[in-house]
């Protein structure tokens, strides 16, 4: 029997003994389950499939250290209310922070980070990976690791200034239309029924062809795409709010419905309004991906994630994982995303007053 | 049968519920904080007692520590020892703890709407416990349920049942409640201010039939609720609570006669409270004139009925009605939220534009409102000094040192202390606080005529004589005219000087208040009056008496 096998069975049945011993019964359960899968684990993959569990369980728990060590870097840099708040907060939202914090570091500081210029042949077609290049090369020869860190910028750039035009311009009419009330609601409603009646992908195709796929063009058109929906959701929001007497006394006091809406309003909508703006982030960030996969995106020679997996889709053929490797970017701060929204929307569901 | 004056055989009666030191702790976030400091209570089979005290005495918490209940994020500290008929709660599974809950405790809870479920029907929630328990077959038990409508004088016991919660009115399903805690006759029935969000119409017949049905069946029962009035009726012995701790507990007349502590002394003494007088003054034009208001919402019926009353300088008219008597209607029509389909509302003999949007800067400015509910009458996401600040700087335009000067001045008024709360933000503050800032919010515009809508029915007696006083202080100091909105003729007799009373829309009688108190009355009027609980143990029985069994509050009702 290999040495690795019998550490890994030693440390799983010391570890489910201190469980039991110190009565975690959870943990107990899971480490001790844990141990007798790996029984039928070894007897059917072998010792390849013990090592994959090993390697999982060690990059969860590598994950895991590193968000918490975070969380609390975080709460020891920010003023007593927030570091207050994030004291909440669970690993997994720490886990997200941690990544949007990555990201937003290679996005801003691209051209430092990466070793080549997003546009620089500097090898030949997929060539593998060297002490030079990190992650080999792509089809034209250019350093993969430098584009990804460029497309950071470039796509996550685009998709957030597109969500931040949807939020404007939904955001506005839906607390207009929940102010004004009476025909403008109604009109606000139905023009709102009549884009999401488009579906999204089409009427963005439709979009870019008619227009040519300028970076201003795909931010108008997402931005209208989402703008709808971000409408609904503060109508409905501010609609709870409208009905209060705080809302009433200002309106009697006869102040105007600017006031109203920036002053009585919106402190007590953003928590959800922000929840929002964390999920369709991702949804536009998705989109923008998908568009640029289709080849209306952002074009040609700028680095895109979502370019890259198409330009590259050709080496899965071959199993290289290549092509993946931008699409796992996407996927990582989508799940980033979600963590912290969640986190957000547990806290703004009520179930903590104050 | 409803003699309450029981007590002597009681003291052999044996022990159902014996609570030593209970100590129960809630979850600021960060540590743990007493609630309840230890008390002891003793209750013996077919007693009722009367758990009273201002909101956050902890009535509710020892309460539902009766069914060895600890509400989410509080917990009950060891030691304590909750001893239920031989069994200790404490330490019993929730498996054990379940079983008893609803067949052998019960609980009424304070909104009876709010805890019916509006998906079924209100016999197929009564009859859940008793079948669920295995006490009784699902038709024994509708029986027994109709038995027990009859009992509580629910009109039509054979039919109302299978009706929804929201096709039968406040006082019946708070009726219907009480009967659902007796279907599997428990030993002990919790109610919690089963009537406080209820009319004094509608209080009455509930109290009787509670007061009835827990006679009949030798129920024991805790009596939570911080109308002193109405424990009187009820409870054989008083216990009065203070911040999580027992001040004292007495039997019923004992501790009405002779309360031993001040604070006691100060919960007995807050309905005292009585100002002179004032008349009117002759040949002056009135500040408001309400003239033959009719008034409707969208496509609605009437709500309003040629109302017309004159409120004049310096002067309290108090609006009193049952719910949907159009009280607050009166008060949206004269701000002018609802613009009446007819008559007209004159300002110092000018008529007012009938939409609040086409009044200028100055008639907004003269009259103000004041809500029921202070919780949700300022954002609590706006600090103390903007809520106040924000009418100062809008009609008089101050700013900078000026404005905080003003709102210093304001917070004075009100006897908050400046320094202390300029930054606070309302949820920071108690209810009693939140209505004194909502009072700064109405003074900071300098009206001559404020609108007070229910100002002091969400809050507990001492806190609500605090406020009238402060009110009828600004009264004297500012010359202010106040429309006093209530159904508490307690208050109505503290601070009014002319009363207007109203049904169904319309104005049934109006006069000085001298007059409307004294006979003789319009029957509603009368109605009103004789329907408000008095400190006198034997005044439900004596009522009860007087007005017969079948016609008790809501009798035109149905």
């Amino acid at each position: 029997m290999e040495l690795f096998v019998i550490l890994y069975f030693a440390s799983l049945i010391i570890a489910s003994c201190i469980a039991a011993y110190l009565q975690r019964r959870g943990v107990f359960m899971t480490v001790f389950s844990l141990t007798l899968a790996s029984f039928v684990l070894g007897i059917v993959g072998g010792v390849g499939a013990l090592r994959f569990v090993a390697m999982s369980a060690g990059i969860l728990a590598f994950a895991a250290g590193i968000s918490y060590a975070f969380k609390e870097f975080l709460v020891i840099i920010t003023p007593k209310n927030t570091s207050k708040e994030l004291k909440t907060a669970p690993l997994t939202a720490a886990f997200g922070m941690f990544v949007i914090f990555t990201y937003a570091i290679a996005g801003i500081f691209a051209p430092w980070i990466a070793p080549y210029g997003e546009s620089e042949v500097i090898s030949s077609a997929f060539a593998p990976a060297d002490e030079n290049m990190l992650l080999g090369a792509d089809q034209l020869g250019r350093d993969m690791f430098s584009r990804i860190i460029f497309g950071a910028r470039n796509t996550v750039g685009l998709a957030l200034v597109a969500t931040l035009a949807a939020f404007f311009m939904g955001a506005l009419a839906g607390l207009l239309a929940a102010v004004k009330g009476g025909w403008f609601d109604q009109f606000m409603g139905r023009f709102a029924d009549v884009i999401m009646s488009i579906p999204s992908l089409i009427f963005a195709l439709l979009m870019l062809s008619i227009f040519g796929p300028q970076i201003s063009v795909i931010i108008i058109a997402v931005a209208i795409i989402y703008a709808p929906r971000v409408f609904r959701l503060t109508r409905a929001v501010a609609g709870n709010v409208v009905v209060m007497d705080y809302i009433e006394a200002a309106k009697l006091r006869g102040e105007g419905d600017w006031y109203l809406i920036r002053r009585e309003i919106l402190p007590n909508s953003t928590a959800p309004l922000v929840a929002e703006f964390g999920l369709e982030f991702c949804f536009v960030f998705l989109l923008v991906a998908g568009l640029s996969f289709l080849g209306l995106g952002i074009q040609p020679p700028t680095a895109d994630w979502g370019s890259m997996v198409r330009e590259n889709a050709t080496l899965i053929s071959f199993g290289d994982i290549t092509p993946l490797i931008p699409a796992a970017a996407i996927a990582l701060l989508t799940v980033a995303v979600n963590f912290v929204v969640d986190w957000m929307l547990w806290r703004s569901s009520g179930l903590k007053e104050m | 049968m409803t003699d309450m004056t029981n007590n002597d055989p009681m003291k052999k009666k044996q022990v159902l519920l014996e609570i030593k030191d209970l100590k129960i702790e809630g979850y600021t976030g960060e540590n743990w904080v007493p609630i309840i400091k230890g008390v002891d209570l003793t209750l013996h089979r077919g007693e009722v007692m009367g758990l009273i005290g201002e909101s956050g005495a902890g009535k509710s918490t020892i309460g539902a520590a009766a069914m060895g209940y600890a509400r989410d994020g509080t917990r009950i500290v060891e030691g304590s020892s909750i001893e239920f008929d031989g069994i200790e709660l404490t330490t019993s599974t929730s498996a054990e703890k379940r079983a008893l809950r609803g067949s052998r405790i019960a609980y009424v809870a304070q909104s009876a709407a709010a805890s019916f479920n509006p998906a079924h029907k209100l016999i197929d929630q009564h009859t859940e416990a008793p079948v669920q328990y295995r006490i009784k077959k699902r038709l024994e038990a509708q029986e027994d349920a109709i038995e027990l409508y009859e009992r509580l004088r629910l009109p039509n016991p054979e039919e109302i049942g299978f009706r929804y919660p929201h096709q039968v009115s406040g006082g019946q399903l708070q009726r219907a409640m009480t009967a659902m805690a007796m279907a599997c006759r428990p030993d002990l029935i919790i109610f919690d201010e089963p009537t406080t969000a209820l009319d004094v119409t509608t209080q009455i017949e509930v109290l009787a039939a509670i007061r009835d049905i827990v006679d009949q069946f030798n129920t024991a029962a805790i009596y939570i609720t911080h109308d002193l009035a109405v424990v009187a009726q009820m409870a054989d012995t008083i216990k009065v609570l203070l911040k999580g701790e027992e001040v004292e507990e007495a039997p019923t007349e004992q501790m009405l006669k002779n309360p031993k502590e001040d604070y006691t002394k100060s919960l007995w003494a807050v309905r005292s409270f009585e100002r002179p007088q004032k008349e009117r003054p002759k040949n002056a034009t009135p500040l408001v004139s309400v003239q033959n208001i009719d008034a409707a919402y969208t496509g609605g019926v009437k709500v309003l009925d040629n109302v017309s009353f004159d409120i004049h300088e310096g002067m309290t008219v108090a609006v009193v009605g049952e719910s949907g008597s159009g009280k607050s209607t009166t008060a949206r029509v004269i701000t002018g939220l609802l613009p009446p389909s007819n008559g007209q509302v004159l300002f110092r003999g000018e008529p007012l534009p009938p939409k609040y949007t086409d009044r200028s800067k100055d008639q907004l400015r003269q009259a103000q409102m004041i809500y029921q509910m202070a919780d949700t009458a300022l954002n609590p996401k706006v600090r103390i000094s903007e809520i106040i600040g924000r009418p100062a700087r809008f009609y008089s335009g101050l700013s900078g040192t000026a404005l905080k000067s003003r709102v210093d001045e304001l917070l004075d008024l009100i006897e908050l202390e400046p320094s202390k709360y300029y930054d606070r933000f309302p949820p920071e503050l108690s209810g009693g606080q939140k209505q004194r800032i909502g009072i700064a919010r109405a003074l900071a515009a300098e009206p001559s005529f404020i609108i007070c809508d229910e100002v002091t029915s969400a809050l507990d007696q001492l806190v609500a004589e605090g406020i009238l006083r402060l009110l009828d202080r600004l009264q004297k100091e500012l010359n202010l005219a106040y429309m006093f909105i209530t159904h508490d003729l307690a208050t109505v007799r503290a601070i009014a000087d002319e009363v207007v009373v109203m049904q169904h829309g319309k104005v049934v009688e109006q006069g000085p208040k001298t007059e409307m108190f004294t006979p003789p009355h319009h029957p509603y009027t009368d109605l009103l009056l004789s329907s408000v609980p008095e400190m006198d143990p034997n005044w439900l029985t004596t009522l009860l008496e007087e007005r017969g069994v079948d016609n008790v509050g809501e009798a035109a009702d149905v």
